[in-house]
């Protein structure tokens, strides 16, 4: 079976090798390219702060960055992220001191805090683009997240407390 | 259930290996003999058992055991803070760690180690700071002992000793060999609620670091060398089993290790979670449905209104003679009320990882119920329960549903089929369809009114299925027969607080074969909306104020009348809404706690529903962690908002017809009313927090439809169409 025809994945005897590149670290894998990339990161490359919760990008908690931009990783295939460049959770900061996680500190966000690495790499796709986002830009950025705690407003606060002290 | 606290203490310390110091608190849990399990804090006989571990590095560090499970609530950080405070320990360098199953963390509200009913600090509040304030009489004691002074001119603080006449000063860690030879008080001296530094202030939860960046680790994240994973195919009906399997294709599937025929269902192992998952769509199942297949909402509903109008059922409470007041009563009000099967749909789906050995097994998972898990596990595998070990993982999301052991039992006997570690992870469909869910409810109301207003009467008929007949026998291990009466199914109802001189509800029991189970504020979920709601009508009927009436049927020194007062007073109730906006309000108590909630809302003219702000106040008695009680509010809030726009499970020929978010709605960042929670100081005994937010939210928004549109929404969740029909 041929899965695909790309520089980054070479053919060795039968097993199908992918290169790819999470927080600016490069990992091997013969998993099966269909294979969600979720799965990969969390079980063959061990960082689990990318959390499962629907498997048909209904919830974000699964929210990654490829190439900078946030996407739903229950959704994409391996195959599709060969040469790209993912960020995790694991990768925004390298002190857990990204403006938002401070930020998510000081308004003591998480309760269960399943769905917090979703909510911080969406929010961190948000302030890229929008250095002062409004609420309806937030409500865009954040609606495909859910926390089934209810920690919306003080996402909402500590989204706006790292826009005011410059984050990204 | 509840165990009366005795003020006896009892407390043995010991040194670990390592040379920390660990102390165990023997607080009254049970007439059983304590757990010898940890190695250490035996009493000489039954009747005590140690409920909480405070362990002490030699460099200071204090770590607080906390056998509760964390599911959001904040638990790890409020225990904390309570041990900490009468410990004096310098609370920046206190941590915690999560306990095992044992006897010594039996929660004494409940009588298991259960992280339920809105307990943990109502019931620990008292055992860990007793505690705490041990062994600081111990350190105490063993730094005047060493500098031979009297212990009452040292003082403790910060985690350091200090005698100030000598100027002579040291810290816990230097201490512990010498405290650990200090006979223990029995009964420590409790510093004065005036001196705390720690609790009633709010104080940043010690979880969060990192639940921001990733390292938290919830069941879902656990990996034991050589471990498999595994899915598990259920039946499409509740209690359906395997009739045959043809799991030829499945196991032509590359990567899957074996196929386990486990009766109620088929397990896929495989060498990773994608091709489990392949392997489990390969399967070809013949099932036998059972009694449950012709099962199906339509046909519970017109049961359950069959059998209110036919059925007289069991008083859950009776006062005066409400037959003989309906027939003297002015008005006369009736009222149907419905709310449906709800699932908990925790963020994090049902896990577990099991490693299952010939002489033993570990289960890794979030649970509410760790002695539960592992009687189960000893019980499913012929073990001595010692023998399983239970490792409590951060739970994403329990509100009742980790109470259960289904899926501990999947991993388990994946992993023993296959001898390795197996880690079984839900798919979001498995998590909502084999749910034990909320209890649909029908209720039938009447009341009367007097020429005055007020209700001379009020009759309430509930009818739904008994939770505990279903978890007692299955879960829980004790027989729950069918003509005992179950608080879960009224309560909320049943207490109502209002004054009404003839007073009725009863109970009429129709289990469905669809699994119940504990649902965030469980009963109270749902009397919270029937009555609330009906009393809202008693007002309109008696064309007064529904806040006015409300506090004309209370105590006006009630915690009830206390928590509306302020809700209203908060949320400006005396100022006139904007155009368009309507205005409700509702009051419960629920878990000793009193909650009461406005809502204002706009309703579009297609019926749609938009919840602008909430005001909340809360009464939960003492506060440990303030700002935890209002993530729990606002979190309640939220939960009971969501039920109240969208939840709904329904089940179409034994099947649940929802599976995943698409079909089972969440509330999101865009609906979400702005919240403001108050909460009204007292010196009462804690209530819970972790579910009396839930209660009053529906009846708020559907009070405030009414006072917007004159439409009464008596079926949840709340649809356009009975706003414009």
């Amino acid at each position: 079976m041929i899965y695909i025809s790309c520089p980054e994945i070479v053919l060795q005897e039968v097993r199908i090798v992918a290169k790819i590149t999470v927080n600016k670290k490069t990992y091997e894998t013969d998993a099966d390219p269909s294979t969600p990339v979720l799965w990969i990161i969390r079980d063959e490359f061990g960082l689990t702060g990318t959390k499962f919760g629907c498997g048909i990008a209904q919830c974000g908690s699964c929210t990654i960055h490829i190439d900078g931009e946030p996407r739903r990783a229950c959704i994409t295939t391996l195959a599709s992220v060969a040469g790209k460049e993912i960020t995790t959770i694991e990768g925004i900061s390298t002190a857990s001191d990204h403006p938002l996680q401070k930020a998510w500190i000081e308004n003591d966000v998480p309760q269960c805090g399943y769905c917090q690495s979703g909510q911080i790499m969406a929010a961190a796709g948000l302030l890229a683009k929008k250095k002062d986002p409004t609420d309806a830009d937030i409500d865009a950025a954040m609606n495909g997240i859910i926390c089934r705690c209810g920690t919306y407003n003080r996402i909402r606060a500590a989204i706006k407390q790292a826009a005011m002290q410059g984050g990204k | 259930m509840g165990t009366k606290i005795d003020r006896r203490l009892f407390l043995k310390a010991s040194l670990t290996a390592g040379g920390a110091l660990l102390v165990s608190v023997a607080v009254p849990g049970s007439s059983r003999a304590m757990s010898a399990s940890l190695g250490h804090g035996t009493m000489a006989d039954g009747g005590f058992q140690p409920n909480a571990f405070i362990k002490i590095a030699k460099d200071g560090k204090v770590t607080i055991v906390i056998g509760q499970s964390e599911m959001g609530q904040g638990v790890l950080t409020s225990l904390a803070m309570i041990v900490a405070e009468e410990l004096e320990a310098d609370w920046s360098k206190v941590s915690y760690e999560s306990g095992p199953p044992d006897k010594a963390f039996i929660n004494p509200l409940i009588g298991s180690q259960v992280t339920g009913g809105s307990t943990s600090v109502r019931a620990f509040f008292m055992p860990l700071r007793k505690a705490g304030a041990t062994v600081r009489e111990m350190l105490v004691s063993a730094a005047a002992q060493g500098w031979g002074v009297a212990p009452e001119t040292c003082k403790a603080g910060n985690s350091m000793v200090t005698h100030a006449a000598s100027g002579r000063s040291a810290g816990y860690g230097e201490l512990l060999d010498a405290a650990a030879k200090i006979t223990l008080s029995t009964e420590p001296k409790l510093k004065d609620p005036k001196e705390f530094k720690l609790i009633g202030k709010s104080v940043k939860r010690l979880d969060t670091p990192e639940k921001v960046n990733g390292t938290a680790e919830f069941g879902i994240d656990v990996n034991r060398p050589g471990m498999l994973f595994g899915s598990v195919q259920r039946a499409p009906v509740p209690r359906g089993t395997v009739k045959s399997v043809d799991d030829a294709p499945a196991k032509a599937v590359k990567g899957v290790v074996a196929v386990v025929n486990l009766g109620y269902g088929v397990g896929v192992v495989a060498q990773n979670y994608f091709a489990a998952r392949k392997g489990r769509q390969a399967l070809k199942i013949v099932w036998d449905e059972g009694s449950n297949a012709t099962v199906s909402s339509e046909a519970i509903l017109a049961s359950y209104k069959d059998a209110a109008a036919k059925e007289s059922g069991k008083a859950a409470k009776s006062v005066g003679n409400v037959a003989t007041a309906r027939s003297g009563a002015a008005k006369t009000v009736e009222a149907e009320y419905f709310a449906p099967f709800l699932a908990h749909a925790t963020m994090e789906p049902m896990n577990c990882t099991a490693d299952v050995r010939a002489d033993g097994a570990d289960v890794w998972c979030g649970t509410q119920s760790q002695l539960v898990v592992q009687g189960s596990v000893a019980k499913a595998l012929g073990l001595a329960p010692e023998k399983v070990g239970v490792h409590t993982m951060l739970l994403g999301g329990g509100f009742g549903r980790r109470v259960g052991v289904d899926y501990v039992m999947d991993a388990v006997m994946l992993s023993k089929a296959a001898g390795k570690p197996v880690k079984v992870v839900w798919t979001r469909e498995d998590d909502t369809q084999n749910d034990f869910f909320r209890p649909a409810t029908f209720n039938k109301l009447s009341a009367g009114l007097g020429a005055d207003g007020k209700p001379v009467f009020w009759h309430h008929k509930i009818v739904n299925g008994s939770i505990m007949g279903e978890l007692a026998p299955a879960v829980f291990g004790f027989p729950f027969p069918a003509d005992q009466m179950d608080d879960s199914s009224y309560e909320g109802a049943h207490n109502l607080p209002y004054s009404i001189p003839n007073f009725q509800v009863d109970w009429i029991r129709k289990d469905t074969g669809i699994p119940l189970g504990f649902w965030r504020s469980v009963g109270s979920s749902h009397t919270a909306f029937s009555v609330e709601c009906f009393l809202d009508e008693l007002a309109a009927a008696a064309g007064k104020d529904p806040l006015e009436y409300r506090l004309s049927l209370l105590d006006p020194k009630s915690r009830f009348a206390g928590v509306l007062k302020l809700a209203a007073e908060k949320a400006g109730w005396s100022t006139k809404p904007a155009a368009g906006v309507g205005r409700g309000i509702a009051v419960a108590e629920s878990f000793g706690s009193y909650v009461a909630q406005v809502a204002e809302v706009s309703v579009g003219k297609d019926g749609s529903v938009k919840v602008n702000r909430v005001v909340c106040a809360v009464d939960c008695g003492q506060t440990v962690n303030p700002d935890t009680i209002e993530a729990q509010m606002e979190g309640g809030i939220i939960y009971g908002l969501t039920a109240a726009l969208y939840g709904e499970i329904t089940v179409k020929n034994g099947r649940i017809q929802q599976g995943n978010f698409n079909n089972y709605k969440m509330l999101r960042m865009g609906e979400t009313p702005k919240i403001e929670v108050h909460i009204l100081p007292s010196s009462e005994p804690h209530g819970g927090v972790g579910e009396p937010g839930t209660p009053p939210i529906a009846p708020a928004v559907v009070n405030a439809i009414f006072a917007a549109t004159g439409k009464r929404i008596r079926s949840l969740p709340i649809r356009a169409a009975d706003i414009t029909g």
